[in-house]
């Protein structure tokens, strides 16, 4: 099964949800963890381990200037203005690039090869027997996470483990849909604020626009989530879980531990909530 | 010679616009004779990599000077790379309040 956890808004406790169920659920069987926010990967401060790195790449084309006749087709072709071509050289623009191969294709030259260009790496490592750890990297100045999300979560499928816990970035752009694709079920975390709830709005929306079912867990709560829940109540969303706002659970995040190691009682709570999201996915 | 102007609108009373590649207008005036000529911007509302792709329409319609707000890094090599001289129009009013600018030469150089 897989089981992405995603937000909305940022900073509402995704990693920290992330990370508790999945080291709760690694007592009992083998579980992969996968930070998908590759922008700024995170889980790996709760579960310090050695790590073995893989590079991710993607083709970008070069173009041989010496068998190229400038006719422009390719920057023609390209929608993401990635190449323009003057009457005298043409102009490649890496960022731009999406690594589509319709140029190599379109040439008719064929004066175009692809090379391959590293845009992040990859992370492996295991703190604990059971807690298989894949932290997706992507590198300073590039501007293309998904290629690195969908390797990320590549790895993780080869290690076969039963349960896939996927961490989202915040947001719903592109990475977001990427870490959320093929996965059986969603928990959505907000906190009971204005922001949290707006940003939840349009997560919900992203996770049914792709079909897929999806909780809530409310982080920080004050007790003063009556709109959080209205909203929840509309939307036919089962609020799975409620953490309150409490300076205690703030310091054991703030040293790095985990609450449901450091107080084993949530355990049951993470426990349960895994197993509401079992019946989401429709997973007996 | 051929001179660009971004504009939000199709003629030479309409206000300039600040952005090149998103321009919704290019405003291309003649000098020699004061023709003028608008062109809708294509990528006005794509979705990335559009100042390229919006200097290869100043290219195609040979121009030789752009007058706008801000042209982005990727456009600005572009337009370089094709001899384009680019000028800096930012203080706000109408095609034809560039133009007069531009005329009296008192606009500053960008690339």
């Amino acid at each position: 099964m897989k089981l992405a956890v995603a937000s909305g808004k940022g900073g509402t406790g995704k990693s920290m949800v992330a990370a508790n169920l999945a080291y709760t659920l690694s007592r009992t069987e083998p579980i992969s963890l996968v930070d998908c926010d590759v922008e700024e990967p995170d889980l790996h401060l709760f579960f310090p381990a050695p790590v073995t790195k893989r590079n991710v790449t993607v083709p970008v084309p070069v173009i041989d200037e010496s068998v190229c006749d400038r006719c422009g087709k390719c920057g023609e072709f390209c929608r993401y203005g990635a190449i323009t071509v003057l009457p005298n050289r043409v102009l490649f623009f890496a960022e731009l690039c999406h690594s589509c191969g319709g140029c190599m294709l379109v040439c008719p030259k064929k004066a175009i090869h692809e090379e391959q260009k590293q845009i992040g790496t990859v992370s492996f490592s295991l703190p604990f027997p059971d807690l298989s750890l894949f932290t997706g990297t992507l590198d300073t100045g590039s501007p293309h996470a998904v290629p690195v999300i969908r390797e990320a979560k590549k790895q993780a499928a080869a290690a076969g483990d039963p349960v896939m816990i996927i961490d989202t970035a915040p947001g719903t752009s592109c990475p977001v849909v990427e870490a959320l694709e093929g996965c059986d079920a969603c928990i959505l975390v907000t906190e009971s604020t204005p922001f949290g709830l707006h940003d939840l709005q349009l997560a919900a929306d992203v996770a049914a626009r792709l079909g897929i079912p999806a909780g809530i867990v409310i982080n920080r709560s004050d007790g003063n989530d009556e709109e959080t829940l209205r909203f929840c109540t509309d939307h036919d969303l089962d609020v799975m879980m409620t953490i309150p706002f409490s300076r205690e659970i703030a310091a054991i995040q703030s040293r790095g531990d985990l609450l449901s190691r450091a107080r084993p009682e949530w355990q049951k709570d993470f426990m349960a909530l895994f197993l509401k999201c079992r019946a989401l996915a429709g997973v007996d | 010679m051929k001179v660009c102007f971004t504009a939000q609108g199709a003629t030479l009373e309409s206000l300039s616009e600040e952005r090149f590649g998103r321009a919704p207008y290019f405003i291309i005036v003649e000098s020699e004779n004061g023709s003028v000529e608008a062109i809708r911007n294509p990528y006005a509302d794509g979705g990335g990599g559009v100042g390229p792709k919006a200097a290869q329409v100043l290219i195609a319609n040979n121009v030789q000077a752009l007058v706008s707000g801000q042209v982005g890094g990727n456009a600005k090599e572009v337009l370089a790379a094709a001899g384009i001289a680019m000028y800096t129009f930012s203080a706000g009013g109408s095609v034809k309040d560039a133009l007069d600018q531009f005329t009296k030469n008192t606009l500053a150089r960008s690339g």
